[in-house]
């Protein structure tokens, strides 16, 4: 008696272990057989799209996917919130290194992809792809070096965002009388000014740090030039150099500007300082044109950040195919939609971003992006820092904490000592 | 696990040797069961917990520092580099003032409360229950609520004005400082003297905005303190404490000389659970203020997530988290030891 009791513990104790062991394994592979005609099962796109513009023209491209790829595809829509797809990052790094990657993921293109996913042999090439679509000749020749590694394409660009773009608050400069700042001196009189007016001249919001250091690239932008710029995701460019220095004293100096409670916002809360008058300009990306137009806001104006005239600091989203992804017909669907005219005019406009595309109907774009459209075409690009574009997630990283410290120390030796070190710990500088 | 050590010791508490008949029962299918029972659980004990212990320490002396995995041996670089890395010099600092600040502010605020219930008031279980019931609530969940609450243009600070309170506003955990000794004050100066000089600086400073979190912990935790002071106090035989009033003891004599030294185990195991909780803490920091203003509320948790998932950084992730695992270790091993004897004696 008592030992058939045992006996039952025991049987039920291992049948516990064994169902542990079988939801470790994860969830038992979808049997995809792609019947004639038709695409099935389902297709996992991972994203940090959650909010305003950028979830309605993710929620536009899923609804233009039947279309495309006839079936019967079931999208499983994967996000985790958190702006520039930070905490986005973590969990795929556990994804992937897990065995278990979503049928295709938002990455930025440049080397937030290659130096990832691609070198450590993790995604599939698409030269085959972009030859049938014709996308070779359709996408600019630069974006098309930036998402190659060794001659072959690896994700397919859906949008290109500026991120050196200042926004203001028309309303405020006019009652002012004053302009928008094209140099840093005219940004400092300007502020200057503002300050003395009673509103806080730039509203920033680095509750997370990727804001602040979005603001400083802007600035390494602007008292670099292009090709100083450049040079420091190459090695050519000297971080403990005079020039450097120059910058960042530049950047202590922007810093010394903006509002008390910055480490407390977000970058969208910082716009409302700017959508309510009570900080007159913000250096963001061109998503905050999506967020105004969102909020119902008509009394911005842009400029791009001072000194940087001229120069489109770019990033992109887009998506590729990891290796041993669920059903890769259907991704690949996706993907041919992600690339196509069709998919990219749907989906930018809501976004607030322009097309990778060349040959996208810009009369469907609102006044800014019709700008940004012609600056695309016209300003030497350069890849965005905070978002992936210029440097490894390492390196990134490191940046990023150093100048976490720096906005709080504003101690400009120990900044570029930090960023000379992690210059050499991406081992890009010697 | 070991019968044949088993008696020895119980002969040496002066307990009277029981003769096990041994053959018999290593037969019978109860113990066959029991081992049974218990191999699955062993099993999967060695591999997910002290299996992945290893492998965390194997990564963490190799050179896996991008995504790639790179088992080559590199000896205690990782752990150099990380002593000497800015943040995690911070994120020390920010843990022990966290730990001290928030171990003594519950065990204060428990104690207190449990004197209190333990005067036999009306309508205690309604008060038990409020001030334990922050426990049933995440860390997460308090995080954000308590963010709203001490966010520098609401909350709090709003209850201040209106109140016309205005000038007890805070900026909370928005705000930068680190409150240090300067190395040119008098104390500076002395600390200079005595050859410790290099304690007058930032690293070894209270962080203003980490009270915001200790507050925000101590809410959620200090009802659980007081649940088990108030247990402690419930177990004081009656007769101590009506002996000392009879002899003229006030209240507070009572408290301090007869129920305070009673309660030193209750007091040792508050600490040591708020200690694991706040060496490990990663939850409420996420929730409600991520790094701080240059790091003030940074903690190893955090530094270690991000470094290892959003910059690659594996081996130093690795070797953050045998640095917490040691921390924790050095506050557990003396109290398993302590308590094991102490069941011994018992």
């Amino acid at each position: 008696m008592r030992s058939a009791r045992f006996w039952l513990l025991f049987v039920l104790s291992l049948a516990l272990l064994l169902a542990l062991a079988a939801a470790c394994k994860g969830e038992e592979k979808e049997g995809v057989t792609p019947t004639p005609g038709g695409l099935t099962g389902k297709l996992e796109i991972f994203s940090w799209w959650t909010t305003g513009g950028e979830a309605a023209g993710l929620q536009a491209l899923y609804d233009l996917y039947p279309d495309k790829c006839p079936g019967d595809v079931e999208i499983v829509n994967a996000t985790v919130a958190g702006g520039a797809g930070f905490n986005a990052r973590e969990v795929l790094t556990t994804r992937m290194l897990g065995g278990d990657p979503p049928g295709s993921f938002q990455v930025h293109m440049g080397h937030e992809l290659t130096d990832t996913w691609v070198t450590s042999n993790n995604m599939e090439p698409l030269d085959t792809l972009f030859t049938e679509e014709g996308w070779n000749d359709i996408f600019p020749q630069g974006v098309l070096d930036i998402v190659s590694y060794q001659g072959k394409p690896y994700s397919v660009p859906v949008n290109i965002h500026r991120a050196n773009v200042l926004w203001y608050n028309t309303k405020v400069f006019e009652d002012n009388s004053l302009e928008p700042p094209t140099t840093f001196d005219e940004f400092f009189a300007v502020a200057d000014a503002l300050k003395a007016a009673g509103i806080t001249p730039l509203a920033l919001g680095d509750v997370e740090v990727w804001t602040s250091v979005h603001l400083m690239e802007t600035v390494l932008l602007g008292s670099l030039g292009p090709d100083d710029y450049n040079g420091l995701w190459t090695g050519e460019t000297e971080w403990s150099g005079p020039q450097v220095t120059a910058a960042l004293e530049t950047f202590k100096k922007v810093l010394s500007y903006v509002n008390s409670d910055h480490s407390s916002l977000s970058w969208d809360q910082a716009n409302d300082l700017v959508i309510s008058g009570d900080a007159a300009m913000t250096v963001m990306g061109d998503w905050a044109n999506a967020d105004y137009e969102a909020k119902n806001f008509a009394d911005y104006g842009w400029a791009p950040t001072p000194g940087t005239d001229g120069m489109y600091d770019a990033l992109s989203d887009t998506f590729g195919l990891p290796k041993g992804a669920p059903n890769p017909d259907a991704v690949t669907c996706w993907l041919r939609l992600v690339g196509s005219k069709e998919g990219q005019e749907a989906f930018n406009p809501l976004k607030g971003s322009v097309c990778a595309r060349t040959d996208c109907d810009a009369s469907l774009f609102n006044p800014y992006l019709q700008s940004a459209i012609s600056d695309w075409k016209a300003d030497t690009i350069v890849p965005s820092l905070a978002h992936g574009a210029a440097a490894s997630q390492g390196w990134v990283t490191e940046i990023v904490d150093a100048a976490t410290a720096f906005v709080t120390d504003k101690d400009v030796g120990a900044f570029q000592g930090r960023l000379a070190d992690a210059c050499v710990a991406a081992e890009v500088c010697s | 696990m070991d019968s044949e050590a088993a008696p020895t010791r119980e002969t040496a508490r002066g307990l009277p040797r029981v003769p096990f008949p041994r053959f018999r029962r290593r037969l019978t299918p109860e113990r066959i069961a029991s081992l049974a029972l218990i191999v699955p659980s062993t099993v999967a004990v060695a591999v997910f917990v002290y299996g992945f212990i290893g492998w965390s320490a194997l990564v963490s002396v190799s050179e896996w520092n991008s995504i790639t995995p790179d088992y080559t041996f590199a000896g205690l670089r990782n752990f150099k580099e990380l002593f000497q890395h800015f943040r995690f010099q911070a994120d020390i600092r920010n843990t022990v003032v966290f730990t001290l600040l928030f171990v003594a502010a519950c065990l204060m605020i428990g104690l207190f409360l449990a004197a209190l219930l333990d005067r036999g008031i009306a309508g205690e279980g309604v008060f038990r229950s409020i001030y334990l019931f922050p426990m049933a609530v995440s860390f997460i969940v308090t995080g954000v609520v308590w963010r709203w609450l001490l966010a520098p243009r609401s909350g709090v600070n709003l209850l201040f004005e209106r109140s016309g309170l205005g000038p007890l506003k805070q900026d909370w955990y928005t705000d930068p400082t680190v409150v240090h000794i300067t190395s040119g004050s008098r104390l500076g100066e002395a600390l200079h003297d005595i050859g410790i000089g290099w304690l007058a600086s930032p690293d070894f400073g209270i962080p203003l905005a980490m009270t915001s979190v200790v507050i925000a912990a101590t809410w959620q935790m200090s009802g659980f303190v007081m649940i088990l002071y108030l247990a402690g106090l419930r177990a004081i035989p009656e007769e101590l404490t009506e002996a000392a009033r009879v002899d003229g003891a006030s209240e507070f004599q009572v408290l301090r000389h007869i129920a305070l030294p009673l309660l030193r185990p209750v007091t040792l195991s508050a600490m040591i659970i708020l200690g694991h909780v706040s060496l490990k803490i990663y939850d409420l920091v996420v929730a409600m203020t991520q790094r701080g203003p240059g790091f003030a509320t940074d903690v190893p948790a955090l530094f270690m997530f991000e470094t290892t998932f959003a910059g690659s950084h594996f081996a130093r992730g690795a070797a953050i988290s045998i640095v917490m695992l040691f921390s924790v270790s050095f506050l557990i091993i003396p109290y398993l030891i302590w308590s094991l004897r102490r069941e011994a004696r018992v």
